[in-house]
């Protein structure tokens, strides 16, 4: 089709009026934001940056998403794969492929208030009605405070509900790169005589690899954005709060606009290779 | 050996996946004497137990705690916040897909940049200027928000499939006199009917799932609170009444988990179709 005149932006006008209100002139605002007081009055530098690095509360949210990053996606991923390979060879696949992927469709707080059920925690005179503590109990062990405990104990406990909602998203896009290999290759790897870890390793995998760094990358932004698991499970107390739930509290609790704008700008550049790398990926495929 | 092997790990997977969620529902439909004394897992393995089985914490939940308003709430926020920005991309991703222009690539740039925003950078702004001009708390508030957190993945998706579209169909038509709008309307939107469909589910998942959004645009007053927000409410008073809170997150999840489980397949192929962005 050839483009004469104007009418291109009639199709564009509604997109771009939203896109620029919505996402790119506040993102401008609270760049500008982060570098004032609580109330926006008056210009104070870096300082509310500088705050973010040696406040005990944020430096304890700095850890968590750090802790986050380098578990979550990992395990996430890792789950993913081996469901979608070990998923692959039983008879009623989609089925089990159903189950794993049924949190997905669970909301944050729904799941949150499943697991916290799960993780559910009374004296040891009293029976445990949590499942976690009822098993220990079983075995002969005191129940845990599965939330209260920190740092370990609780941050698992948090990330294992993420885990159980994400691992089945990985599993679904692994899954139709696994079954897209052609399974030729793989056989032919049978007849050479190699065994199904080293046709996995040295097959399989490799030629997953882009795959994986795909689902790796969002599985990173997600972590990134991770707010209402904690916000349900603990409300960030017992040091396990993290950025995003921390500058709802500067927002909303503090009225600290500074403090707050800060925050996000922090979670926007630990984003920030993450859209460079879409942004990048773009522009090799389309750019010429 | 190896098969029984595999059996084995799926077996054990999907159990460990859906016990959790089993308990849930267990739970919501016990007596609250039970609940607080034994474990969900013994009314299983229990038949005695079965007759005291029990939808009075449904009932509690829904018409004494609100939770039927806040699934009302919920629907008037997420289907027009589901549709509004599928009807605002389409249009964009056509003109993005079929009409070159200037800028064109920037643009599409900008928009691929702004799929990872973190929302977090738009909240302070965004609420100044709602509680100058009243549109916090307002449902007509929220679905603009979430209109503009859906539409940079739904331009890009949609822009893609509607490249793929065969060019001499669409060419054909233009030759042959129809305006752009004509061949929009008859030509690409029909053809592209699977992919509208996967973007509105998972639109409106996304929504009917949000919390943060409607923390912060909507707030807790019963009148326009959605029903995660009432639940997270619920959690915050009546932290260990297991019985109305399970009710509670179950009624959260059941609309959902039946679009979830009906549409199954649209969504995974959004699932997919988002995977291979970028």
């Amino acid at each position: 089709m050839r483009t004469r005149g104007w009418s291109h932006w009639l199709y564009l006008a509604p997109a771009l009026l939203v896109l620029g209100s919505y996402l790119v002139y506040p993102t401008l605002v609270t760049l500008y934001l982060s570098f004032f007081d609580a109330r926006s009055a008056q210009y104070i530098g870096l300082q509310n940056y500088a705050r973010i690095f040696t406040q005990e509360e944020t430096l304890i949210a700095l850890r968590n998403n750090l802790l986050w990053i380098i578990v979550v996606p990992a395990l996430t991923v890792s789950l993913g794969l081996l469901m979608a390979v070990v998923f692959d060879r039983v008879r009623h696949e989609a089925l089990a492929k159903s189950a794993i992927f049924l949190p997905m469709a669970i909301s944050f707080v729904g799941a949150g208030v499943i697991w916290k059920f799960v993780y559910a925690y009374t004296p040891p005179i009293y029976p445990q009605i949590g499942i976690l503590n009822a098993i220990r109990t079983a075995l002969g062990f005191d129940p845990i405070g599965w939330l209260i405990r920190s740092p370990w104990v609780n941050n698992l406990a948090l990330m294992a509900v993420f885990i159980w909602i994400w691992a089945g998203y990985c599993m679904i896009i692994l899954s139709a790169a696994y079954k897209g290999i052609h399974r030729d290759l793989l056989d032919a790897a049978r007849t050479d005589g190699a065994n199904e870890w080293e046709i996995f390793w040295h097959v399989a995998l490799p030629m997953l690899r882009p795959t994986i760094l795909v689902v790796a990358t969002t599985m990173t932004v997600f972590t990134l954005k991770v707010f209402d698991i904690i916000y349900v499970l603990t409300n960030g107390n017992f040091g396990t709060e993290v950025l995003a739930d921390r500058m709802y509290k500067e927002m909303f609790h503090f009225h600290n606009f500074g403090a707050a704008s800060a925050i996000a700008v922090i979670i926007l550049l630990a984003m920030l290779p993450v859209i460079v790398i879409n942004v990048r990926r773009f522009y090799a495929k389309e750019g010429r | 050996m190896r098969r029984l092997a595999s059996h084995l790990t799926v077996f054990c997977l999907v159990l460990l996946w859906l016990i959790p969620t089993l308990g849930l529902l267990v739970t919501s439909i016990r007596p609250y004497e039970d609940v607080v004394r034994t474990g969900w897992w013994t009314t299983l393995f229990d038949p005695a137990k079965w007759a005291s089985l029990t939808l009075d914490n449904y009932v509690q939940v829904i018409a004494q705690e609100g939770l039927g308003q806040a699934f009302w709430n919920s629907l008037v926020i997420t289907i027009p916040a589901s549709l509004i920005p599928l009807a605002i991309s389409a249009l964009a991703a056509y003109a993005f897909a079929w009409m070159p222009f200037r800028g064109r690539q920037v643009l599409l740039m900008v928009a691929v940049g702004l799929m990872v925003l973190p929302g977090q950078m738009t909240f302070i702004p965004l609420l100044t200027v709602y509680n100058k001009v009243g549109l916090s708390g307002t449902f007509l508030g929220i679905w603009l928000v979430h209109t503009a957190y859906g539409l940079p993945l739904q331009i890009y998706l949609l822009r893609n499939f509607f490249r793929a579209l065969p060019h001499e169909l669409l060419d054909s038509a233009f030759m042959d006199g129809a305006s752009r709008w004509k061949i929009f309307r008859h030509i690409v939107l029909p053809l592209s009917v699977p992919a509208l469909a996967s973007l509105l589910i998972l639109q409106f998942l996304w929504v009917w799932n949000d919390l943060l959004v409607a923390l912060i645009f909507l707030g807790t007053s019963p009148e326009v609170a959605p029903v995660n927000v009432k639940l997270v409410g619920l959690v915050g008073a009546y932290g260990q009444d297991w019985q109305l809170l399970t009710a509670g997150a179950f009624v959260s999840m059941a609309l959902p988990l039946i679009v979830f489980l009906s549409l199954q397949k649209h969504f995974v192929q959004g699932i997919l179709a988002g995977s291979r962005r970028g």
